[in-house]
């Protein structure tokens, strides 16, 4: 793609920025509105660390020692000092990292900034609605805090766990912090729905003149597929928590077996979204990786269409796996046996990306810069998740392991190492992209490697305990946890360490303010956006791009 | 597909017993508590039924060699790329994006591990669900936040299973968090069936060392069953959260010799075996009125004899201890 930086050179009108809150507040510009994007990410991301931090805090050693009484936790006020404050905040970071930090990164952030740059397209399809997926983002997050505030029944707040699970978020939780929590879901939920509609007709009409779907960027492939899994599942949570608050508000039986209701229907309602949201966090991340191993090996994506179709295939099977949450819920023998079937099904094309980011990497002359380091690290670390689901895909050995530590320690490998590693290896791929100002690589590898040593620290023991049986969801256990369980939490403060470096390399870049390059990734970098200037133009793509056939993914 | 399975199951079988006893003969390093969590310890619990062994044989054999090579396997050609391919080693990157050979292979070799491992897996999940004939069966109830123990053959009614006080459990020496007030008591080698269910909200009823674990869900009974092969003390926990005391609601199962289990049985003021003559040979005079309600009792009891009565040798014991 060597059409240059031609497009970069826009008119004086394309540079016409609207004043400061016209700007951020009535945002119609995708990348405006991805930036808010990212910074609400950022946001959500801290608060929800801190929770994370509380809950490793509480886990350092046996016994109660944050929510309890006396306190220093009780002294600040924020969170109730009880054991049922311990539910609150695991709960809360759940829904927090899940619904307001990864999906708005991704999607929200990543998405709107370059689906359209890639595509070569001047904005996204509904630019008022892109406005009020983010801002029904923001009354979501509203309504999240009011619910940790507001009584719930056993204390302040709801501290059911993000599965939702009735009984205990309908009689279990008498008060109004489950109906703000359910509201909250609704509203991030209509935010992911209209955002997925906008990306749909976004990237199906579009696309420059001569980008057919078989010529696109595979990270706008993956948010298509990520999208299609937003719309088709996100309804069906809708439908579920509906019927939780007409069962907690109205008198309905839906969950209630005392009504003729039965809450394992509700655990299915709940999956069929569950499973799909998983790799929603995911594909966007695989999307960015394809493209980082490739530019800084400066090859092209090894297998560009078994890339492209095994996040279709993975996103179809993610439809028809749901159950394997539940084999210990009460169902038949032949339903275990097909979701253990099913679900092992979904290693192959995982496989299959895994080695074609290797493959991608083999031949290649690669640079380590920051993302690229951050790239390999989602590669090892994935594989390290994926290959435990492969383990807990069995029902037999899931009787085993099922809500201990190993599930934990198996969906941070895939979420809190995989998504948020790919979070960071494509902030740092479009940094200067986003900013206009460059990072400082030393500061971002040391970011790298901090967080790596510390996020392994903290979920590799968990394997350890999940195999002795120590069970998820406890605010205390046994004394004979309590080694591993302190290795773990000594992996957070090196973790939480990393965190403020990260803060560093914002802070330094917007200090020094070294002025980025529209390109600063040499050769590799083939996509559309770095045709663009950093940060590109208010408006781009006032004249259409026109891909060749020869052009390169 | 299960009669399918059935060569291969009886093949299996007998190369499972050889490589199991290798491996717990080469594991006496490992030394864990059984029963509960060894401080530090990084593999399973080790187990007291054929079913939670044969679960450790598929894990420690099976599944954990598979992905430890897969993810060292990975981890090479990582190290392999960064050594060789960096842009010092190899300024000049090639071009090529595709060899269909390769990804034929990586495709179809993946498959084939995984059909290894249904192999085995779907062989674990179907002996799970094969019950044996059970020979106790035991309800348990779920609440917030304890259990509730019942033997409905053994007339025992419910009685509650509190978390036993930290000072308590320091006294006796037992683990707090872990023991309980009053233990579910169980015979050995025994089949013992546990229907489960909720009383309030979703518990789980677990036990890390029998390999077993279903959920207490309100309006639903659930089951599952362990055959317990070593006298001894073995704890479990709720495992789905319940709310506040979640973590304070643990499960003590003691496993005791027959004769251990009827004294427990007539302690408790339950019957031994509600089929047994032996009540009615004691006393003839009471087995005019007695007869037609023990007779009930059987006809309504999926499994008359299995109230704990092989060949009759405890069962005369319980009247003795009244």
């Amino acid at each position: 793609m060597a059409q240059a930086a031609a497009y970069g050179q826009e008119d004086e009108h394309g540079n016409h920025t609207p004043g400061f809150f016209t700007r951020w507040f009535y945002s119609t510009n995708h990348k405006d509105i991805g930036t808010l994007y990212i910074l609400f990410a950022i946001m959500a991301g801290l608060v929800g660390g801190a929770l994370s931090g509380l809950i490793r805090w509480e886990l350092f050693e046996p016994g109660i020692q944050v929510f309890r009484e006396g306190s220093w936790l009780a002294a600040t006020g924020l969170v109730e000092p009880s054991k049922h404050g311990y539910n609150v905040v695991v709960t809360g970071h759940a829904l927090i990292m899940i619904f307001f930090m990864v999906m708005p990164a991704m999607i929200g952030g990543f998405g709107n900034w370059f689906v359209p740059l890639m595509i070569g397209a001047p904005d996204m399809a509904f630019p008022r609605m892109n406005n009020i997926s983010f801002w029904l983002l923001v009354a979501a997050w509203v309504m999240l805090l009011v619910s940790m505030f507001v009584d719930g029944g056993p204390g302040r707040g709801f501290g059911g766990g993000w599965t939702l699970y009735p009984p205990l978020s309908t009689s279990g939780h008498t008060g109004p912090a489950m109906d703000c929590a359910i509201l909250s879901v609704h509203l991030a939920g209509a935010s992911s729905i209209l955002g997925a509609i906008n990306f749909i007709t976004t990237i199906f009409n579009m696309r420059a003149p001569g980008m057919t779907l078989h010529r696109m960027p595979l990270f706008v492939w993956s948010i298509l597929v990520t999208v299609f899994l937003l719309l088709l599942s996100l309804p069906v949570l809708a439908g579920a928590i509906t019927m939780l608050l007409t069962d907690r508000n109205f008198n309905t039986h839906f969950f209630d077996a005392a009504g003729g209701g039965d809450p394992v229907m509700f655990q299915h309602l709940f999956w069929f979204f569950g499973h799909p949201e998983v790799y929603i966090l995911i594909l966007p991340a695989f999307g960015m990786i394809s493209h980082i191993v490739s530019t800084f090996s400066k090859k092209p994506v090894f297998g560009y269409l078994a890339m492209a179709y095994a996040m279709v295939a993975i996103g179809f099977i993610g439809f028809v796996v749901w159950a394997h949450h539940m084999y210990t819920a009460g169902m038949g023998i032949e339903l275990r046996a097909y979701f253990v079937a099913a679900t092992m099904v979904i290693a192959v094309p995982t496989g299959v990306k895994v080695f074609s980011w290797i493959a991608t990497m083999w031949g290649g002359s690669i640079d380590f810069k920051t993302p690229m380091l951050w790239a390999i690290g989602f590669i090892f670390l994935f594989t390290v998740g994926g290959v435990t689901g492969v383990v807990l895909a069995n029902a037999g050995i899931d009787y085993s392991l099922h809500d201990t530590y190993y599930v934990v320690a198996h969906f941070h490998y895939v979420l809190s190492l995989g998504a948020v590693f790919g979070i960071f290896a494509g902030f740092y791929y479009w940094y200067e992209k986003m900013w206009g100002v460059k990072y400082n690589e030393f500061l971002g590898a040391t970011h790298f490697w901090i967080t790596f040593v510390g996020v392994n620290l903290i979920f590799f023991p968990q394997h350890f305990l999940g195999l002795q049986g120590m069970p998820r969801r406890y605010v205390d256990y046994p004394t004979a946890f309590e080694y591993w369980n302190r290795i773990s939490t000594y992996g957070y403060m090196i973790t939480a360490f990393g965190v403020v470096v990260f803060l560093l390399v914002l802070l330094e870049s917007a200090v020094r303010r070294r002025k980025a390059e529209a390109n600063p990734w040499g050769e590799g970098a083939t996509t559309l956006e770095w045709t663009l200037s950093s940060p590109p133009p208010f408006h781009q793509f006032n004249e259409l791009p026109v891909i060749k056939p020869d052009a390169h993914h | 597909m299960k009669s399918s399975f059935h060569g291969m199951r009886t093949r299996a079988l007998g190369a499972l017993a050889g490589a199991s006893a290798a491996f717990w003969g080469a594991s006496a390093w490992a030394s864990d508590r059984i029963g509960e969590p060894t401080p530090g310890a990084i593999d399973l619990q080790p187990g007291v039924t054929d079913l939670r062994n044969q679960a450790i044989w598929f894990h420690d054999i099976i599944l954990l060699p598979i992905i430890t090579i897969i993810t060292l396997f990975v981890l090479g050609l990582l190290v392999w790329v960064v050594i060789r391919y960096n842009k010092r080693a190899n300024p000049v990157p090639a071009k090529w994006s595709h060899n269909t050979a390769i990804e034929v292979a990586w495709t179809l070799i993946p498959v084939l591990i995984l059909v290894v491992i249904s192999i085995f897996s779907f062989r674990l999940l179907f002996d799970y669900n094969d019950m044996p004939k059970p020979d106790v069966t035991i309800k348990a109830t779920g609440y917030q936040w304890y259990w509730g123990y019942e033997y409905p053959d053994q007339k025992v009614g419910e009685f509650i299973s509190n978390i036993l006080p930290e000072a308590q459990a320091n006294a006796k020496g037992v683990p707090y968090r872990l023991a309980a007030t009053e233990p579910l008591v169980v015979p050995v080698n025994a089949v013992v069936r546990v229907q489960v269910t909720g009383a309030d909200v979703i518990h789980a009823f677990a036990v890390p060392s029998f390999g077993i674990i279903a959920d207490a869900v309100p309006g639903r009974l659930n089951e599952t069953w362990f055959k317990a092969n070593r006298i001894g003390t073995y704890y479990g926990n709720c495992r789905e959260l319940c709310g506040v005391e979640h973590a304070f609601m643990p499960i003590e199962v003691k496993v005791v010799s027959q004769a251990d289990f009827d004294a427990w049985v007539a302690k408790k003021g339950g019957s031994v075996g509600g089929a047994t003559p032996a009540p009615v040979e004691a006393a003839p005079a009471a087995a005019a009125v007695a007869t037609p309600a023990a007779a009930t009792v059987a006809a309504a009891t999926p499994e008359p004899k299995a109230g704990g009565t092989p060949a009759g040798t405890p069962a005369p014991s319980a009247p003795a201890a009244k």
